[in-house]
């Protein structure tokens, strides 16, 4: 077994995902098969092979230097507060974060 | 009814058999017609006769017309589209309104087309049979007890039962190609930063592209000529120059070397699927390519790469729904819970799971030995293909190892639907444009998609192999 259901816990913490018992052990379930699966990984020697961080080279990305700093105007901030589930304009309101 | 090509739009609005409009209201009642097969999840009525009377304007002061005047054309859901809803066929973002276009969409409707509404996928085009979709599966409009496949299901089968002239789909292992394969249409995705991904809600980034669906593999270049291109908002859209596509589709294929990699062609394969592609490589050499067997040694750990890698980006990048800016929020009065939950109760069930793969091969204590792994054989992988294009011009391998399969029939087992993506994630995983393009159908009924990838930034090539297997009247069996 690869994963446990305390790993899976500790994931979900991690990711703020709140989960069903019956998720709980169905993913770890599903996960580990897939682990196991992805195991197979380990039957190549990569020792000497640099990981593949980029997909294009550098001769094909455009601007590997930053682009001018100009100012340019965004959308709107009332169109983008429309969107939020509680939007108190010009903020977003969130749940109390700090304790007094 | 048969199905309209950008060509035969262009000539019948030119010579007024057609308006705009009409051809705009055609598409709807179509569209309303085809309920049942759940490919569209939102449609932009109000926009695209405001463009198609624009459209008509033009043609009435017989003005120029641009390259896609008038044709219908349809949008994954995980496009953004200002005032019009953008769902990534989840929940979590059930109610979300963006305020501006993707590039891709921007660049179609200043082409001139009549943008006719959002097509349904996969969850934050996680899937293969988009079944994944928070709003109920795409039928295959070729055989209604079948998936579509996935995810872009429903932008596949939009085009094949005619309800668009063309439409985008998004490819991350599979997700244009492998439903083109299975609702019988050319579908391509190119080349790693052609085109621009700016306001394509984002799944994996190394991987994600944006690619059109068409009835023609011409259509395919045409609509993929308008969005290909550097846009300064995405940084990772390249300079390289785009060429004139159609005008290479005339250019001659005789004489191109066409790489036959044997691991693609192993058990696995059904048996109704290699009948039909070895038909097709039959038609290849018959327009005069040669057909050389090639090795790709590491095609077999593809899978196992891409579900460390797409799944480790996937858990990055939905990290932004959180109930605080946009889309759902379930209440609470600790922010840590209110986060929880909202993600909990918005977030479907493959999701959920890829989120808790992504975050576990990130995690500390196992970076190196899933993450890094990963990246290290994706090195691997890629260089088999620079390898290969060292010997050949392109490579052909079918699309998928099955043909659309039916609808629940691989919903409980991820890995069994992960599988279906065996022929597809090496060009993902290598960044090369890839094309599928339909190969006869099995038993006469369920179509079979030949697959032709070319070298990065090869579209050219590609596009012209396909063209030349479709005219030849792709394969026979």
């Amino acid at each position: 077994m690869k994963i446990t259901r305390e790993d899976v816990l500790r994931v979900a913490e991690l990711a703020y995902l709140d989960l069903s018992e019956t998720e709980l052990e169905t993913y770890r379930k599903q996960v580990d098969e897939i682990l196991e699966y992805i195991g197979k990984l380990n039957e190549l020697d990569t020792s000497t092979v640099e990981p593949m961080a980029q997909v294009l080279t550098d001769d094909q990305t455009a601007d590997a230097t930053l682009r001018e700093d100009i100012e340019v105007p965004c959308h709107g901030a009332a169109e983008l507060l429309k969107q939020a589930p509680d939007p108190e304009p010009p903020y977003f309101r969130v749940p109390k974060v700090i304790e007094r | 009814m048969t199905n309209w090509t950008i060509d035969g739009v262009k000539e019948s609005l030119a010579a007024k058999k057609i308006s705009a409009r009409e051809l705009a209201a055609e598409h709807y009642s179509r569209i309303a017609a085809s309920k049942n097969l759940n490919a569209y999840l939102a449609l932009s009525e109000e926009r695209a006769f405001a463009q198609a009377d624009r459209v008509d304007a033009m043609i009435a002061t017989g003005k120029p017309l641009p390259p896609l005047a008038g044709v219908p054309i349809a949008l994954k859901d995980v496009l953004s589209t200002r005032g019009v809803p953008t769902t990534c066929g989840s929940k979590i973002l059930e109610n979300y309104i963006p305020p501006y276009d993707a590039t891709a969409v921007a660049r179609l409707e200043a082409a001139g087309a009549v943008l006719l509404g959002k097509t349904n996928c996969d969850e934050f085009a996680m899937g293969s049979s988009n079944e994944n979709s928070a709003y109920g599966p795409v039928l295959n409009p070729e055989a209604t007890d079948r998936i579509p496949g996935g995810s872009s299901g429903g932008s596949a089968a939009a085009v094949a039962a005619g309800l668009a002239v063309a439409s985008l789909g998004t490819d991350t292992g599979g997700s244009i190609r492998q439903p083109g394969a299975m609702c019988g249409v050319p579908a391509m995705m190119g080349s790693y930063g052609r085109v621009s991904r700016y306001g394509l809600i984002a799944f994996a980034s190394s991987l994600d592209r944006i690619g059109p669906f068409a009835n023609n593999v011409r259509d395919v270049a045409t609509v993929l000529q308008v969005i290909a291109g550097r846009d300064p908002n995405d940084s990772t859209s390249t300079t390289a120059p785009v060429p004139d596509y159609r005008a290479e589709l005339a250019k001659p294929v005789a004489g191109l070397r066409i790489g036959i990699p044997k691991q693609y062609y192993g058990a696995g394969m059904h048996t109704g699927v290699r009948k039909n592609i070895e038909a097709g490589l039959a038609v290849l050499k018959t327009l005069g390519c040669r057909l050389i067997d090639i090795e790709m040694p590491h095609t077999d750990y593809a899978i196992a790469v891409y579900y460390i890698i797409a799944t480790a980006e996937a858990s990055s990048n939905l990290a932004r729904y959180d109930g605080v800016r946009f889309g759902l929020r379930v209440s609470d009065d600790s922010l840590l819970a209110m986060y929880r939950k909202t993600r909990g109760a918005g977030f479907g069930a493959e999701v959920k799971r890829r989120i808790v793969l992504g975050t576990y091969v990130l995690s500390a204590g196992y970076y190196d030995a899933y993450y890094l792994k990963g990246q290290k054989v994706r090195a691997l992988i890629a260089q088999d293909f620079r390898d290969a294009f060292a010997k050949v011009d392109a490579i052909v391998t079918p699309t998928s190892p099955v043909p659309a399969f039916k609808l629940g029939e691989r919903t409980n087992d991820p890995l069994q639907m992960y599988l279906a993506d065996i022929y597809t994630v090496t060009g993902s995983l290598a960044g090369i444009p890839g094309i599928s393009v339909p190969c006869g159908k099995v038993d006469g009924k369920l179509p079979v998609g030949l697959q032709i990838f070319g070298p990065a930034f090869g579209e050219a090539r590609v596009l012209q192999l396909a063209h030349a297997f479709e005219q030849a009247g792709g394969a026979k069996v």
